[in-house]
């Protein structure tokens, strides 16, 4: 194996969370109805004609700055033209002659040792996504609610040299994306998609025949389909065969690849100018508010994080690890001003609730939780509720963030600590009162009886006093 | 009457909207010249019913600023009208009807304008005849055994006819203005991005624009004023107000106009004699109205008929291209599989001359190819659009013959034979002096200029500077107002 050296390089397709449409005013929210999300424009009903939404290019633009790409400000569209019944128009329209980005690239670390490499961007590119087809046991149905939706293809150079960098560079590139606010990300939605490329050569030698894989709908089947293909390559170069080049889809279920079409019949797209949408001209004053407008980005939250809250390095790229927990953690502080304590809470219990739960990040909604948490989070600093309560309510929140609201749960299940010091003299007294023998020790100095008494008046109060007011309430009166 | 005339009488009560509108209903339904495309049953009964609820408005005083209201117009066969047929003339989209409205449909209906039907053109625009229409040729009203012309040849004929007073047409390559010429009557393509094309079935993107045909300059220019102007569906439409009527009647005048004339264009040896001595005689109008004439020598003349064919047929395969025969229009009952229905449908639902310019567009934007054809003519494009550029730094106006003979015989290019190849070259150099005026993008106008020894209408063309659409008008006015009674034919 040593003496074979795998090359990839990836296309990833990341669909825009732009509100409408690339070319047409239509949603682009996921899920709905089939053919709802719809109109004569983006099913390219004859005579419809395309004009932009200039968000798509705001978008496009900001992750180019983000990568440093070179950006080109005369780009334009093309069309690349087949047939396929998702595709109503039979050419979708990208980007190929003179694309919007060109060059940059992101810094990754890979593996436990967090060795540092530079990938290096291709191009990135806008088009529309197709439409998608639903099979049925004798039948096809097209659903057009996804044609037209936006996307930005991010293709890189063939830099990967594992499945490790693969996975190190998807992962960067997703928490980019996502702290851009330009992609959710989520690849269960297919808004997130990777194709790679790969190949294998003897180290130092000239670059073998390449396939494409498709179909990679998670970052494990991502990895999983690198080990397959890289090992079936080397079998067959070792066993005198040769690597043909084509287009292969992985069967996640069965653990392989099949070869969908070669190359040998491969489409001619017949690429040309969309002669509907004019060159787009991108001034100097757009491109500096976008680069003013850029968010904070995963890594800067990082060291921002450690050096405003004294968090340290795990507990800051665990936060940081998704754009919902870092927004759930700046929501909980900006309503609470306990960055430290919620740190805590979100690196700790949250995440332990998430991993309990199966729940995934993308799943959350940070505005509701992070209204809450701090609620919470007050409550537990100024010992109004105790450690134990604290958890239970944070677990309900968790559960059931719409319905249960904080304090309302708090009152009615009886968990707010006393600190009317009255009521807690009056329960010491009391227990003194029926434990006259214990006094009587104390009194004689054996220290235990203290821790006795002590235990008995939090077991009367129900945990709802903190044992700082009901030590010095008790010694108080036992000096009496 | 003139269509300015009508709409005069329509606002001044003394003659009624259904009054103008039942002579083109019946010219419809008689259909001598084979103009109007057919039409959904129970057509006639809503037009007339349109044409009482749009009297009522005029009555109450709606569109008393528009110059056409109450107007009948014909649109070409490729405008989108909602709940009305629009098939490019070709088989297939037969039975297609628009789920929209076109933006010129919506701006001539805002107009108060009635529109009557569609008009028979060259199948999706391609041709240059009307023969290739799935609905059958076109003839001429001066001449029955001849051509409309085309691709806007219903247009051209039903206008010239008097069968309607206003059409619409659209121009890739001459498309309004040949047809224009043939029949003796006013055709204008404006500059590219004057006039939405959001409703109207593209050929050639880039060198499509939608015109007006009329019988007299006025009302061409009126017809202009009410379809032009941005629209937020159309991001080559750019024009942002619409062309204004007052603007073009005070720029008529051709005092002191500098005029070029392109001398070898009057050399080339398709030019029919007559039209040369009917266009020099056009020329020899201009100087004596005080128009400066300068001759002086067209570059780059041999690319154009390439370039033009080259780039429209390129766009023209990648646009045809959703007619699969999937979602609408024409399906192969013979097609089993999806790649049967794509190819079956595609080769029944064709004709012939689409099919010839789809492969000539597939075969320019092939890789291998895309190099030494597609980008040669993109550059040969910018090349003539930059000579034009610097001409209209010099002249006012360019004036050319329209085409180089008058109108075809019928049937006289068969495009269904093999040996017709050399018919349909003959046919393409027809647009010799039309299409770079669209490789260009500009405005430019085809006018009467007179008859040859049978009869058949000669065109000037007059081509303006880019966005002068006004003062193009103007002049084309002011030459009309001179020459007009000379040369109706």
């Amino acid at each position: 194996m040593s003496k074979w050296e795998v090359v990839m390089g990836l296309e990833v397709h990341a669909e825009l969370s732009t509100k409408t449409k690339i070319f047409c005013g239509c949603s682009t929210v996921f899920g709905g109805k089939p053919n709802t999300n719809v109109c004569p424009i983006c099913t390219g009903m004859p005579g419809t004609l395309p004009v932009l939404n200039r968000a798509v290019l705001d978008y496009a633009l900001k992750l180019g700055v983000t990568l440093g790409c070179n950006i080109n400000q005369n780009c334009k569209f093309d069309r690349k033209n087949y047939f396929y019944p998702d595709l109503p128009k039979a050419y979708q329209v990208s980007q190929l002659y003179a694309p919007i980005c060109q060059g940059g690239g992101l810094e990754i670390e890979v593996g436990e040792s967090g060795e540092k490499k530079f990938i290096n961007i291709h191009q990135i590119h806008m088009e529309e996504d197709a439409g998608k087809l639903v099979h049925e046991s004798n039948f096809t149905q097209i659903d057009y609610n996804r044609g037209c939706v936006p996307l930005l293809e991010i293709v890189s150079k063939p830099d990967f040299r594992s499945g490790d960098e693969v996975i190190a560079y998807l992962e960067k590139l997703r928490e980019t994306l996502m702290y851009l606010d330009v992609c959710d990300c989520k690849m269960q939605e297919g808004s997130l998609r990777a194709d790679v490329n790969l190949s294998v050569r003897k180290l130092g030698g000239e670059l073998g025949t390449r396939t494409e894989m498709k179909n990679l709908n998670s970052f494990k089947a991502i990895a999983r389909a690198i080990v397959y293909e890289s090992e079936r390559q080397i079998d067959l170069l070792e066993s005198g065969g040769e690597v043909k080049q084509e287009t292969r889809r992985w069967d996640d279920e069965r653990g392989e690849s099949y070869a969908m079409r070669s190359k040998a019949n491969a489409q001619d797209y017949r690429y040309f100018p969309d002669p509907d949408l004019l060159p787009i001209s991108i001034t100097d004053e757009e491109l500096e508010l976008i680069r003013k407008s850029l968010p904070e980005l995963a890594h800067q939250k990082r060291e921002r994080y450690m050096k405003d809250y004294g968090m340290s390095k795990i507990v800051a790229c665990t936060i940081t690890s998704h754009k919902n927990l870092s927004d759930l953690f700046e929501i909980t502080t900006e309503h609470s001003e306990q960055g430290g304590e919620v740190a805590n809470l979100i690196s700790g219990e949250f995440m332990r609730l998430l991993k309990s739960s199966n729940t995934l990040p993308e799943k959350i909604e940070p505005e509701i939780l992070g209204r809450k948490f701090a609620e919470l989070v007050k409550l537990v600093v100024d010992s109004k509720i105790n450690r134990g309560a604290y958890k239970e309510v944070v677990g309900k929140v968790f559960e059931s963030p719409h319905e249960i609201e904080p304090m309302a749960y708090i009152e009615e299940k009886g968990l707010l600590m006393i600190t009317d010091t009255g009521a807690v003299e009056e329960a010491v007294k009391s227990i003194l009162a029926k434990n006259q023998s214990a006094v009587d020790d104390y009194r004689a100095g054996k220290q235990k009886a203290f821790g006795f008494l002590m235990g008995q008046t939090m077991k009367k109060l129900g945990g709802t006093a903190s044992p700082d007011v009901i030590k010095s309430t008790l010694t108080d009166v036992l000096k009496g | 009457m003139s269509a300015l005339e009508i709409s005069a009488k329509i606002k001044a009560g003394e003659l009624k909207v259904v009054d103008a509108v039942r002579p083109c209903l019946d010219a419809l339904k008689e259909n001598r010249h084979n103009a109007f495309t057919p039409v959904k049953t129970g057509h006639e009964e809503r037009v007339l019913k349109k044409a009482e609820s749009l009297q009522k408005r005029i009555d109450a005083g709606e569109f008393v600023d528009s110059p056409l209201a109450g107007v009948p117009i014909g649109l070409k066969d490729n405008v989108s009208q909602i709940n009305e047929l629009v098939t490019g003339s070709s088989k297939m989209l037969t039975g297609y009807e628009s789920v929209f409205n076109a933006t010129i449909v919506d701006k001539i209906e805002q107009a108060g304008m009635l529109i009557v039907g569609k008009l028979n053109m060259d199948e999706f625009a391609m041709g240059s005849t009307n023969e290739t229409s799935f609905y059958g040729a076109v003839t001429n009203p001066h001449n029955n055994d001849r051509v409309a012309g085309g691709s806007s040849g219903g247009s051209a004929a039903a206008v010239a006819a008097k069968e309607i007073p206003l059409a619409i047409g659209s121009d890739t390559g001459g498309s309004i203005r040949q047809p224009s010429a043939f029949c003796g009557v006013v055709g204008m393509k404006p500059t590219y991005g004057t006039v939405s094309r959001y409703g109207v079935l593209a050929f050639a993107s880039s060198l499509d624009q939608v015109g007006a045909i009329a019988s007299n300059v006025s009302d061409c220019s009126a017809l202009l004023s009410v379809i032009s102007g941005e629209d937020k569906l159309d991001s080559t439409c750019v024009t942002k107000k619409p062309f204004c009527l007052e603007t073009i009647d005070e720029s008529a005048n051709l005092s002191g106009l500098k005029v070029g004339i392109p001398r070898n264009f009057l050399d080339v040896d398709v030019l029919d004699k007559e039209i040369k001595e009917s266009v020099t005689a056009a020329i020899e109008t201009f100087r004596t109205a005080g128009a400066i004439i300068e001759e002086f020598e067209m570059p780059l003349m041999e690319y154009i008929i390439p370039a033009y064919y080259i780039i429209s047929c390129a766009e023209g395969s990648s646009n045809f291209s959703k007619y699969d025969g999937l979602k609408y229009g024409y399906r192969s009952e013979k097609a089993k599989t999806l790649n049967e229905v794509y190819r079956l449908s595609r080769s029944e639902g064709f004709g012939m001359e689409v099919k010839r310019r789809i492969m000539v567009g597939s075969f320019v934007l092939s890789s291998g190819y895309y190099d030494a054809y597609y980008k040669k003519a993109l550059q040969a494009r910018e090349l003539i659009k930059n000579n034009y550029l610097k001409l209209f730094e010099k002249f006012d106006v360019i004036l050319t013959p329209t085409t180089p003979i008058t109108a075809y015989k019928l049937k006289s290019h068969q495009t269904e034979s093999e040996i017709a190849n050399v018919g349909i070259m003959k046919m393409y150099m027809g647009d010799i002096y039309t299409a770079s005026v669209n490789l260009a993008g500009l405005p430019a106008i085809s006018v009467p200029c007179g008859v040859d020894g049978e009869g058949l209408p000669i065109g000037l063309q007059i081509i303006g500077d880019s966005f002068a659409d006004e003062k193009l008008l103007g002049i084309a006015k002011a030459y009309e107002n001179i020459a007009g009674s000379v040369v109706k034919a």
